[in-house]
């Protein structure tokens, strides 16, 4: 196509954005709304695996070692956890270390434990870390049988909370969403319905006099496509914004350590992006849609 | 045009095994009865209709043959006009004329040249700022001529050019159209204007129930309606 066609096809698609005055708004409004939840969504759910990653990181098997074990027993069993393939690391945690964290952890209320330090009722703890996050349960099976493990533990059930909260969220979000997108792209593909109707004439008289198919459909496309992407100026702009200062108040300070929210970059970037593109799909599927059917002549 | 066939899905048989042919040039018309077959027969010719049977050349290209994306290029080659003129109304006549040059996407300053040159051809220079409405019945259908002929078809089609208008404005469109066939196009037109064929003898083909009933090289109107 040449360029100055091209200009000529941007011009006639803005002309009937505002011969369709009414229409047009209820389109970008449409489209204003679903690109703002699913822009909603997007960033919950980006925290969300940013949050159940880092706590895969944080998973750990905590092997204690039965009481009786020597210092000879104790190395053996330090060798063969450290034998295990899908093992990343071994780390020994003696029970007066444990103890101490223990202390530590509870603060103030720890003073009521400084007594135990004579008689350390703790076990000595090898942690161990699974390469794989998920390998993490068939591990600390296979360290259960070994000699002189007292017992296993690890964080499998907050572990699957997690998971099953997280799929809850990505399963009403992605019904909502698929919801919103239709609903949009059927606007949109009434509001071009409309241009068409209101050009039949012109259609018909450049296809008497020889337009191709693919000129009269591209002005149709870039109406939808400036649908959509202009109803897709607000949710990133107020989804951007909103971030910022929702992270600058609390993002960094959760008081959790191994939950934090995605700093602002380049998340806010990556879901303007992504809604940007979002927004002209659906408009180019709501032109295309109406389109299709008028071309038959 | 070998022994075409029209049947159109609710049944009614419009052209029942028409065969013409019609040489490079030459200036014909078709007449008959309304409801006889001539519209689709028009229709078939610049390929709004397929026919059920049959074939249709022009130009060495078979109509029935060719594929949905090159009929724009087809029509490129065909001019059409209309009982209702079907111009644009918000375009000024020469923009009128210089859209059927836009859509072929010819550079601006082709389309400016040749398009002040048909103006000229349809006497209509001096009224090229003009919107449709602004104009009479006849200068309408002088714009709807002009943007016929301005990509210069090698076939000039039209529907009853003269049926919304009076005698005096038809002659002058007659004028016209008997110029651009004498600079070389084949001109088919079908009409009702028994005035119009008597006087201006030319071949013509009568079309009555779907078949031709006549052909004649100088014939006559010959109905009494």
């Amino acid at each position: 196509m040449k360029s100055r066609t091209f200009g000529r096809h941007i011009k006639e698609g803005s002309k009937n954005l505002i011969r369709n005055g009414w229409m047009t708004f209820a389109s970008i409004s449409a489209v204003t709304v679903t690109l703002f939840v699913v822009g909603a969504f997007l960033l919950l759910i980006m925290n969300i695996n940013h949050f159940a990653s880092s706590l895969e990181d944080d998973v750990e098997i905590r092997v204690f070692v039965d009481l009786t074990a020597e210092a000879e027993d104790q190395e053996e069993l330090e060798d063969s956890l450290g034998d295990f393939n899908e093992v990343e690391s071994v780390e020994y945690v003696p029970k007066e270390e444990g103890l101490e964290a223990f202390i530590d952890s509870l603060g103030d209320e720890g003073d009521y434990f400084e007594s135990l330090r004579d008689e350390n009722p703790l076990n000595d703890v090898f942690v161990v870390r699974a390469e794989d996050p998920q390998e993490t349960e068939i591990i600390a099976h296979e360290i259960e049988e070994l000699d002189y493990v007292e017992g296993v533990e690890y964080g499998r059930d907050i572990f699957d909370q997690l998971f099953s909260a997280t799929d809850f969220v990505r399963i009403v979000g992605a019904g909502l969403i698929v919801g919103l997108v239709f609903t949009a792209i059927f606007l949109i593909a009434n509001t071009i319905k409309l241009t068409i109707l209101a050009r039949k004439t012109e259609i018909q008289i450049m296809k008497l006099v020889g337009a191709t198919n693919s000129f009269i459909r591209w002005p149709f496309f870039i109406e939808g496509l400036l649908l959509g992407t202009l109803g897709a100026v607000v949710p990133i702009s107020v989804l951007t914004f909103g971030y910022v200062r929702f992270y600058e108040a609390i993002g960094e300070s959760t008081g959790l350590e191994f939950f934090e929210f995605l700093p602002v970059y380049p998340l806010t970037i990556q879901t303007s992006l992504l809604l940007l593109g979002i927004g002209a799909i659906v408009g180019v599927w709501g032109s295309i849609m109406s389109v299709r059917k008028f071309l038959k002549v | 045009m070998q022994d075409v066939w029209k049947t159109y899905p609710n049944g009614v048989m419009a052209v029942n095994g028409i065969s013409i042919y019609i040489k490079k040039g030459e200036f014909v018309y078709v007449v008959g009865p309304s409801g006889a077959g001539k519209s689709t027969f028009i229709k078939m010719m610049y390929r709004e209709e397929k026919p059920t049977r049959g074939e249709i050349t022009i130009d060495g290209k078979d109509l029935s043959k060719i594929k949905e994306k090159n009929i724009p290029y087809l029509r490129r080659n065909i001019g059409v006009v209309f009982q209702d003129f079907k111009l644009l109304p918000n375009l000024t006549v020469f923009e009128n004329v210089a859209f059927a040059m836009e859509v072929i996407e010819e550079s601006k300053e082709n389309i400016r040249k040749r398009v002040m040159e048909v103006l000229d051809v349809v006497r209509l220079k001096n009224k090229a700022r003009f919107l449709p409405h602004e104009l009479s019945g006849g200068e309408q259908q002088r714009v709807a001529i002009a943007r016929a002929v301005v990509n210069k078809p090698a076939v000039l089609i039209a529907d009853e050019p003269t049926g919304n208008l009076d005698p005096e404005t038809s002659w002058e469109i007659m004028h016209i159209i008997e110029e651009i066939n004498e600079s070389g196009t084949t001109v088919v037109m079908a009409t009702h204007n028994r005035d119009i064929v008597d006087n201006m003898r030319k071949r013509l083909i009568a079309i009555e129930g779907g078949r031709i009933s006549r052909d004649e090289i100088r014939g006559t109107y010959g109905y009494e309606i």
